[in-house]
């Protein structure tokens, strides 16, 4: 019988049918970050219950954790708490937790694919929305809220329904000075913040195959952008090359190849929707609203609101009246406050890379605050070793410790007042950054690395180098 | 405890699109436990940054008892923080009337025993006017009938129906039903290609 990736994965791990409709399923990896789980540890010790299966679940600090000064106790008390609370907790459950001292802590999204504990075939739950990213290798993974984590705890196991599955063909070959973050984008726009509910993406295409496991990530992880809670890549060589001698990978490589590329969906596989977007046709993307769905190419103005569907016209014009963009105004141009390079979405080594290439040799704009946060330590070592950190403070980037820092300002990391930031993170949402009156335009690494050297947005296929 | 009807007061916060950073602004997530976060809800499209009250629904008197919130299209967007929906019910919400929801917040809030269910567009708008002009009308949802009425009116609702489904046969709280098949998990795991060393 033929059957997509999902179909494949879903029923491998569906320990039965619940009188609801929905599935109980056995989740293989389940990472744990220190926000959205003192309450779950919490509640297992009201209700005197173990965890189940502690070696299948991973821990790390990443969203509240100082990128300056990491030096302990923080600051910060409530962080200190929430940071020390799930120290006490990884001890008493039994779980393993990457701390600072283990050099694998990181953005949770980074780490997993970094040791090899993302593998394809498997299902990956966090309580963080972002888990799509992992679906870059073939896995199915998805974000749950705390009660669920309380579950997965007690038990490795959730209850859920089976969504749609949509596939996504992204053909042709992308233009200069577009990446994974522009394709993302443009679907997005394409279909919808709220068109993947219900739905998981499968992406495939010419322009998937080419794309690297950094991109593949960067794609996969905004799939939750666009309403789809799980968004997929099927696996193949670059995906078992990736994996292939990290500190988790198989050991015994050769079978779990075997068993990945099984895995896959089958070539007639049938999906609830087809949707193909012609990959030639996108061009470096940015937002200019207060939704990732509210982006569009740096070629076009900003769109008027009268030109819109109806439904979509009242965000329209809260998004203006917050952003105090003028509509049909060129996007080339905007005055920017702030960058920021890093965050689940763009904060890896090829991330990094595209962005110093563009920094190489200037300066940052007077008056532009830009920080440079790798997504982990060994992403932030690895830089270091290429010399990328001497590129970006050079240019008068500041050179940061791992951790999700300004994508969500839950750390010291903060917009202040109506600023503007050019982000490579994922939400644009109103207070996203920390200051509720604050502005954030998101792009590529390479749109934020060229808006940094200009104090401005510009077209970095105009660039000269 | 089965859920099978809600009553209570409307309380409109209207917008499509409406994402939980809004709901809950990150820095309230600091907080390792929920119990607090009630205050919090909506905090800055409520509150200036002198702590002044801005106007907003949450801050209107007359809606101070109500219990039903009335939202529009993709109300609970983005993040798949808990603490959206632990605010709200620490607010003193008991069920949500919306066009769409975000899938995340809406499994957050069934988790929780809190129906979310959906109206049309129309339907909406005409709720929200009406307890615009009379806060203590008492408006009702019925899990059973799938339908909502409030004075003479009523109207058609959906849910998805997983999540009507746990909340009317009282299965809501995932975890008493997920731990009685212990065993089973158990088999399943031994199964697992990832687990068993490739063996299968």
């Amino acid at each position: 019988m033929v059957n997509t990736l999902f179909d494949k994965v879903w029923n491998l791990h569906k320990v039965r049918d619940l009188s609801s409709g929905q599935s109980q399923l056995f989740i293989g990896v389940h990472l744990v970050h220190e926000v959205t789980s003192p309450q779950a540890f919490q509640m297992l010790r009201e209700k005197k219950l173990k965890v189940a299966y502690p070696e299948r679940i991973f821990a790390t600090v990443d969203h509240i954790i100082p990128t300056d000064d990491q030096s302990r106790p923080f600051k910060d008390k409530l962080a200190e708490e929430m940071f020390s609370t799930l120290e006490k907790n990884a001890k008493e459950f039994g779980i393993k937790y990457f701390d600072f001292d283990s050099n694998k802590q990181g953005i949770v999204h980074v780490i997993g694919p970094e040791l090899g504990l993302t593998q394809p075939g498997m299902i990956i739950a966090c309580g963080d929305s972002h888990t799509s990213t992992h679906g870059a290798f073939g896995a199915i993974a998805f974000g749950v809220g705390t009660s669920q984590v309380r579950d997965l705890l007690a038990t490795q196991c959730l209850a859920m329904q089976k969504p749609k599955v949509r596939r996504i063909n992204v053909n042709g070959k992308l233009g200069k000075g577009t990446y994974a973050k522009d394709v993302i984008l443009a679907i997005i726009r394409k279909l919808g913040v709220k068109g993947g509910i219900g739905y998981a993406y499968e992406y495939g295409g010419s322009v998937i195959d080419n794309m690297d496991m950094e991109e593949r990530m960067t794609l996969c992880n905004m799939s939750i952008e666009g309403g789809a809670r799980a968004g997929y890549v099927n696996p193949d060589k670059k995906t078992f090359d990736y994996i292939k001698g990290k500190e988790f990978a198989p050991k015994d490589f050769e079978k779990a190849v075997s068993f990945w590329k099984s895995i896959a969906s089958d070539k007639d596989a049938k999906y609830d929707d087809v949707v193909d977007i012609d990959g030639s046709e996108i061009e470096p993307m940015i937002t200019w609203g207060i939704n990732p769905g509210q982006a569009i190419g740096i070629s076009e103005k900003f769109p008027a609101v009268e030109d819109m569907p109806e439904d979509q016209r009242g965000t329209a014009m809260e998004a203006y009246e917050h952003n105090s963009f003028e509509p049909r105004t060129n996007v080339v141009g905007t005055k920017i406050d702030v960058v920021f390079i890093g965050s689940c979405t763009n904060s890896r080594l090829s991330d990094l890379r595209e962005a110093a290439k563009i920094v190489k040799g200037k300066k940052v704009a007077a008056g532009v605050k830009a920080l440079a946060v790798p997504g982990s330590q060994q992403v932030k070592k690895d830089a270091e070793e290429e010399g990328l950190d001497k590129i970006f403070v050079k240019a008068g980037f500041e050179w940061r410790e791992a951790g999700c820092s300004m994508c969500l300002a839950m750390n010291p990391d903060k917009l202040n007042g109506r600023e503007i930031c050019a982000s490579t993170s994922n939400r644009n949402f109103k207070g996203r950054q920390g200051s509720s009156v604050g502005r954030t335009i998101l792009m590529s690494p390479a749109m934020a690395a060229a808006a940094a050297v200009n104090g401005k947005i510009v077209d970095v296929r105009e660039l000269e180098n | 405890m089965k859920i099978k009807n809600v009553k209570g007061r409307g309380i409109p916060v209207a917008g499509n699109d409406i994402d939980t950073d809004r709901i809950i602004p990150a820095r309230y997530l600091k907080l390792v436990t929920f119990k607090d976060l009630g205050k919090y809800a909506f905090y800055d499209v409520r509150f200036n940054k002198d702590g002044s009250k801005k106007k907003h629904a949450f801050n209107d008197e007359k809606f101070t008892r109500a219990t039903i919130l009335i939202v529009n299209k993709n109300f609970g967007c983005g993040s798949s923080r808990e603490h959206a929906p632990q605010a709200l019910m620490r607010y003193g919400i008991k069920a949500i009337i919306g066009e769409s929801f975000g899938e995340i917040f809406e499994g957050n809030c069934t988790t929780l025993g809190i129906p979310t269910v959906i109206g049309s567009e129309v339907d909406i708008e005409t709720l929200i006017k009406v307890i615009n002009d009379d806060s203590v009308l008492e408006i009702r949802i019925d899990l059973e009938t799938m339908q909502v009425s409030y004075g003479d009116f009523s109207f058609e609702i959906k849910q998805k129906e997983s999540s009507r489904a746990v909340l009317t046969e009282g299965k809501w709280d995932s975890l008493s039903t997920l731990m009685e098949a212990k065993e089973e998990t158990k088999k399943l795991a031994e199964k697992l290609p990832y687990l068993n060393g490739f063996r299968s």
